[in-house]
């Protein structure tokens, strides 16, 4: 039994990283320009710096693929730590509103830089997003306080995420026609447009919060027997959360940050991995959930890029088509247990 | 009996936020001993319990783990030292019951909390102990209640605790795993020198399965004892305000309180023979009277508690003529008498004379109705 449970592990790893390569090449290769699979090859091997191509894949491509993938795993991982956390299946950054409160902080920030014409850091960006996260984070816990049912969560995060996107509305508005061109495409989440700058400034932050998150899977395989066993495990649960809601919070507003908000991925791709895997360990999943949001995003960035090419979708169109029937799926596979038992 | 002391609390108060909930807790608890908390719903059962597990404040008075403040130690020292069971169930998503066991370990592993050999075979061995190492690799959520309580013990052991807190182990369990579980903590804790506090609701088994008995009452007083001192007389009646009915603790019985009015029915029972009749009486509303019934008869404790007036007779003493006088100026009074025991000896002969004189009046019935 013990041998079979890891000989899954091993597998399901080597399937995630062998799809994550596939689709990070799949997505170098295709695009509107239209570049051979082996001139590709040739390209990322020999990096010539005059031709076109070459310029398409390296400047272009490549550091948007790379946020996909880096942004898509930070994503699910977001939602892991809120699942743990609320202890609620279908918690997310997306559906508590925490991706709404971001766009909120980072659109007023933009709007305002914009007018004065100063050009945005992304570290910025970042702290804007992270101060419009926390936000909305602090007043959901305040809403459900010790009362941690399902339905009330979810209702006041849906809530405070249509405040945040009518304020966001309200503020876009008013602001001059230049800057919503700017604004538009972001607020509805896209992976286009970034550059090796950003990808750098990503990696600074989500490496070390990954490795933060990594690093809480003991207590977190504790917490999900629940505080008071938690409590009693050694765990010490004020620091413990405070850890969590920070890391999840910073995950999530950092997505947000550069893709804008990205919806569904911080809830399926925990559930699709942990499907994948046919356990909840965190210390497995933690890992699991990154490569899994990685390949999640990049096909779903893929999609939106090719599918009506060459008019572009949003990505958060491409992920709500495939994430959202995995959270009916979970909510039915549960109604269904409980009747069971 | 007397091992080491485990757990002592001097004085202790507890409550929540500077508001005591119960004061002057005392009690020392050794190896291999069981101490159960009782007490109406609300008294202070869990808060003591929380107190321990370090949850909630000690509002004064002191706790010490094996000798030292229990203040003093770190969660993670304490972790190695006391277990918990709680009440509510927990609800888990992919897991085993051997990882929910596994959870146990957590004060032992590393960093990361991965399991070592040793550590495996301690989980399965506590599996083992609460007999459920065949369901190791099933769903934790696809077992019966029972069974995941015994799942959530076997946690509990995994943590190789000198102290186990339960807190009511046996509600939402039947019968037959009640006295499942609580047979295996009385071996458990002789066998492995540790001690167990846990509350229970089931007086008749905390009375039966523990060494100390530490009983909160509504007003948040507490008094402990051994099972023996705190069983005595009506002081569970008092200490639970029972009002609609009264606790015979000889036999751990509740019963309701006698229909009241003038006796219609008169029952010449003994040797338990009525007591299906006082039961079914006490179902239909009839108040009734019996007699003449030996302060030592199986009968006694039931129609002493249904029974408008019982007529009886000192332990081991021939019926006296008094208490005849007396049963036959109550057949007299009754539209009914039933005799529903059929053995007379030296001791009861007097009964016989009853019988035959109800016979003679004839209201000598087989039935009330």
């Amino acid at each position: 039994m013990e041998k079979r449970k890891s000989g899954r592990i091993y597998i399901g790893f080597f399937v995630l990283l062998l799809s994550a390569v596939f689709f990070f090449l799949l997505s170098l290769t295709v695009g509107t320009s239209r570049i051979s699979v082996s001139e590709t090859v040739q390209i990322l091997i020999q990096h010539p710096a005059d031709s076109a191509a070459s310029k398409i894949i390296w400047d272009i491509r490549m550091p948007r693929v790379l946020s996909a993938m880096i942004l898509g795993g930070a994503l699910s991982v977001a939602g892991y730590l809120l699942q743990s956390f609320f202890r609620n299946p279908i918690a997310g950054p997306f559906v508590l509103g925490i991706s709404s409160g971001s766009k909120l902080c980072v659109a007023l920030v933009m709007i305002l830089a914009l007018q004065h014409g100063i050009m945005l850091h992304s570290a910025v960006m970042i702290a804007a997003a992270f101060a419009g996260a926390l936000l909305c984070m602090l007043t959901i816990l305040l809403f459900t306080g010790k009362v941690r049912h399902m339905a009330q969560l979810i209702i006041s995060g849906v809530m405070i995420g249509y405040i945040c996107n009518a304020l966001t509305d309200f503020i876009v508005t008013f602001a001059d026609d230049a800057n919503i061109v700017n604004l538009h495409n972001w607020s509805r989440g896209s992976f286009s447009g970034a550059n090796w700058t950003d990808v750098r400034d990503m990696t600074i932050i989500i490496i070390p919060a990954m490795a933060g998150a990594f690093l809480l899977s003991k207590p977190i395989s504790a917490y999900l027997l629940g505080e008071g066993y938690a409590r009693s495990m050694g765990v010490s649960i004020f620091r413990f959360r405070v850890l969590l809601i920070a890391l999840s919070t910073l995950l999530a507003a950092c997505v947000t940050a550069f893709a804008g908000p990205v919806s569904f991925v911080g809830i399926a791709v925990p559930h699709l991995v942990k499907a994948l895997f046919r356990t909840a360990k965190p210390i497995i999943i933690i890992p699991a959930a990154f490569i899994g949001g990685s390949v999640f995003c990049m096909v779903s960035d893929l999609l939106a890029r090719m599918l009506f090419a060459p008019q572009e979708l949003s990505v958060s169109t491409v992920t709500a088509v495939f994430g959202a029937p995995v959270v009916i799926f979970v909510m039915l596979r549960r109604n269904q247990e409980r009747s069971a038992t | 009996m007397s091992g080491q002391i485990i757990l002592e609390t001097r004085a202790l108060t507890v409550g929540y936020l500077n508001k005591a909930v119960v004061s002057d807790i005392s009690f020392q608890l050794h190896q291999g001993e069981i101490l159960t908390l009782i007490g109406p719903n609300g008294a202070g059962k869990s808060t003591i319990l929380k107190t321990i597990t370090s949850e909630l404040p000690c509002l004064s008075g002191e706790i010490l783990l094996h000798g030292k403040q229990i203040l003093s130690l770190t969660a993670s020292e304490i972790a190695k030292q006391i277990a918990v069971l709680f009440t509510e169930r927990i609800s888990t998503e992919r897991m085993t019951c051997f990882d929910v066991a596994a959870a146990g370990r957590y004060p032992y592993t590393g960093l990361l909390g991965l399991l070592s050999e040793t550590d495996r075979a301690i989980v399965r061995d506590a599996l083992q102990a609460v007999g459920m190492l065949s369901l190791a690799d099933r769903d934790f959520r696809k077992i019966s209640d029972g069974q995941r309580q015994s799942i959530m013990l076997a946690r509990a052991l995994a943590q190789q605790p000198d102290l186990l807190l339960l807190d009511e182990p046996t509600s939402y369990l039947d019968i037959g795993r009640k006295l499942d579980i609580l047979t295996f903590l009385r071996s458990y804790v002789k066998e492995h020198q540790i001690a167990v506090i846990q509350s229970l609701h089931e007086l008749d088994l905390a009375q039966k399965f523990s060494d100390l008995i530490l009983c909160i009452n509504g007003h948040h007083t507490v008094e402990a004892g051994t099972p023996e001192e705190i069983f005595q007389g009506d002081r569970i009646s008092e200490i639970f305000a029972i009002q609609s009915g009264s606790y015979n603790p000889l036999f751990g019985s509740a019963e309701p309180i006698a229909v009241s009015g003038e006796p219609k029915v008169f029952v010449i029972g003994g040797g338990g023979s009525g007591i299906p009749l006082y039961r079914a009486l006490y179902r239909a509303g009839i108040p009734f009277a019996a007699g003449v019934i030996h302060e030592n008869d199986l009968d006694y404790p039931v129609c002493s508690a249904l029974a408008v007036k019982v007529i009886s007779e000192k332990p081991f003493e021939p019926i006296s003529d008094d208490a005849c006088q007396q049963a036959v100026r109550m057949i007299k009074t009754c539209e009914t008498v039933i005799c529903s025991n059929q053995t007379f000896g030296p001791m009861n002969a007097k009964n016989k004379y009853l019988c035959e004189y109800a016979e003679q009046c004839g209201k000598q019935k087989s039935t009330w109705k």
